[in-house]
């Protein structure tokens, strides 16, 4: 059963991005309930919803809300708009065709948690839906949506576009803060979490685009009542990034709980004619792979964590029975060992090291010894480091040795005996 | 095995040789004095430092804006910023070395990103590279990169732009791609990512 999109619900209505559609629409709407409300209230409705992080961590958005300590300090909101996993691009989507959604998301957030600075953190890839987010903050501002006195009433808060430069790592919350503060985007030892200490040292609410811009909705219909969408421990709509080896590649808006072949086959095409799904990764890149007898899980994040993989950034990446799994692993090691920052031995080393047993393996220089000390760095990756960087090639690298090790044998072999034919010519 | 290559100072990592000469005092905040800095580089600089409750946050928006203005972040270009900014150069360059997007040698006027991560090469990015290198045959003006993950796997196999998305491309495509840059008219403009509209039939209902 389908359920009526929200989010996507006029996504392609013309003009959207203006501030007059936005409105006619029925936008802002929500802001004027949320100042309405105690910051309190606006908290119990985000719990009460049950809405869990869009990014990819999957953490409860009103809980992480209201670990903000209370105080005189200066405080920080950051929408997380560095959208960079593999495979995601549906906060893309989401900012150029409907800005004044995250915005009016952002000030609603931004009034529960009782911050004065906010920020939009975008990836400087994403220039075109920078400026469309240019224009429809100058319109907010302009209209009295943000910066002082929001709506004449007592609460403020400045709403600022940042630009990232080009780097994965940005996209963690503590890389992302330093990079914010005009550093290099390394990531940051926690404890302390950025709600205790984050931006300039003061306490910081980080959330993604897609969490943020499902706010309005929610204050829209009342916590409870988004709740009883999706499942239990899922609750809501998520949007989920389709790409790779299928026929209809895009964004689709989906109850959580769906079956995941829904949505690889009824809306997204499957694979093309005459082929069949090899593997698939659930949620980005970083996710554990999932096989063609995984395809009946339920998408939601207890159903996939069940699974042995993770719901992360809700992107689907197909990969069909036509690419070999050497192809698919070597691509993604050499994605992280590009974006490791540097900082820590085991995900700068471990990247490294893996990428090169990778490329013995397809030389055919390899020893059958290699598969078991490859799945050894990937164990050693894991939790050793400051961020999840390293953690996020070691876990789809170690489940595809787990699931795939014939195939990657088979190709060692071949490899082998073509170095041998090659070498007695 | 082949013997691990070294490098001059005996080390296995690169970087020492040219980074950091011994005998140099390491450069301080330069001097407005001393320094002429462009007024409009000047005015978009100190614009985007009040932007933020701590001046250091705009180092990212101010280099992009020299880079803008001279191609790359040239010396030259850092010194302007750390000029205005009140800063080193050698903050400057630790940053700017960071990022994909800022460049550190002179660059073609045109920067062409071709996504070669997962989605896009399994739907063929690799060939779409290479065609394009092929089709602009060494013009210096084009920037050509590999890049990460770009966010627009729904018009895999893509390419960025000077710096707006085109996708889904053939490999004929790429040939046209070079023919309208070099033409300096707007690239593959049928391809462009602002025409598409959601893949979700239920949206827009």
């Amino acid at each position: 059963m389908r359920t009526a999109p929200i989010l996507l619900h006029d996504i392609d209505e013309p003009g959207l991005a203006s501030l007059a559609v936005y409105e006619r629409r029925g936008g802002y709407q929500s802001l004027r309930k949320a100042l309405a409300m105690e910051p309190s209230a606006v908290l119990a409705e985000l719990d009460a919803s049950g809405l869990r992080g869009r990014g990819g961590a999957g953490f409860p958005a009103g809980r992480k809300a209201a670990f903000l300590p209370q105080g005189d300090m200066d405080r920080y909101l950051v929408c997380n708009a560095d959208e960079s996993e593999p495979g995601t691009f549906k906060d893309r989507e989401l900012m150029q065709k409907s800005p004044h959604m995250l915005i009016e998301g952002i000030m609603i957030a931004a009034h529960a948690a009782q911050t004065n600075h906010a920020f939009i953190y975008i990836r400087g890839e994403y220039e075109a839906q920078a400026r469309i987010l240019d224009l429809a903050l100058a319109e907010a501002a302009a209209a009295g949506y943000t910066g002082e006195h929001v709506l004449g009433g007592d609460f403020s808060c400045s709403l600022v576009l940042h630009r990232g430069a080009g780097a994965y790592i940005c996209g963690e919350e503590t890389g992302l803060l330093d990079s914010l503060e005009g550093k290099r985007g390394n990531p940051r030892l926690k404890p302390p979490f950025p709600a205790i200490q984050g931006l300039y040292q003061g306490p910081t609410l980080i959330n993604n685009v897609e969490t943020l811009s499902t706010m309005p909705h929610i204050i829209a219909m009342g916590g409870a009542e988004y709740a009883k969408l999706g499942v239990s421990g899922s609750a809501g709509t998520k949007v989920v990034s389709v790409s790779g080896h299928v026929q209809r590649p895009g964004n689709y808006e989906i109850e959580l709980g769906t079956p995941s072949r829904e949505i690889i086959f009824d809306l997204a095409g499957g694979p093309p004619e005459g082929r069949a799904v090899k593997l698939w990764f659930p949620g980005g890149s970083s996710s554990p792979v999932l096989t063609a007898a995984d395809l009946d899980v339920p998408y939601d994040f207890d159903s996939l964590a069940k699974a042995g993989t993770m719901l992360g950034s809700g992107a689907i990446i197909v990969v069909d029975d036509s690419t070999p799994v050497l192809d698919v692993a070597l691509k993604l090691a050499k994605f992280y060992r590009h974006e490791s920052c540097g900082k820590c031995t085991p995900c700068r080393e471990g990247t490294n090291w893996t990428v090169r047993m990778l490329e013995r393996i397809d030389a055919g220089e390899a020893t059958p010894m290699d598969l078991d000390i490859m799945s050894s760095v990937q164990e050693h990756i894991i939790g050793n480091c400051l961020c999840v960087l390293g953690d996020a090639m070691a876990m789809p690298i170690g489940s595809m040795i787990a699931k795939f090790r014939g195939e990657f044998e088979a190709h060692m072999q071949s490899r082998q005996l073509a170095g041998a034919g090659a070498g007695a010519l | 095995m082949s013997a691990v290559k070294r490098y001059q100072h005996g080390s296995r990592v690169p970087g020492w040789d040219q980074a950091a000469d011994l005998d140099k005092d390491p450069a301080g905040v330069p001097d407005p004095a001393l320094v002429e800095v462009p007024a409009a580089l000047r005015a978009e600089i100190e614009e985007a430092m009040a932007r933020y409750p701590e001046r250091h946050s705009a180092a990212l928006p101010a280099l992009a804006a020299a880079q803008r203005l001279h191609g790359w972040c040239s010396p030259e270009a850092i010194e302007q910023v750390a000029c205005v900014m009140r800063v080193t150069p050698a903050y400057l360059s630790s940053v700017a070395s960071f990022y994909d997007m800022f460049e550190l040698e002179p660059v073609g006027r045109h920067s062409v990103y071709v996504c070669t991560n997962i989605s896009c090469s399994l739907r063929g990015a690799d060939a779409l590279y290479d065609a394009i290198e092929t089709a602009a045959a060494g013009d210096r003006q084009i920037n050509l990169r590999h890049f990460e993950c770009l966010g627009a796997c729904d018009i895999a196999p893509m390419v960025s732009v000077d710096h707006l998305y085109y996708g889904p491309l053939e490999l004929a495509d790429a040939q046209r791609l070079i023919d309208d840059l070099q033409a300096g008219r707007e690239p593959i403009p049928d391809l462009a990512l602002a025409r598409l509209r959601s893949a979700d039939p239920d949206a827009n209902s």
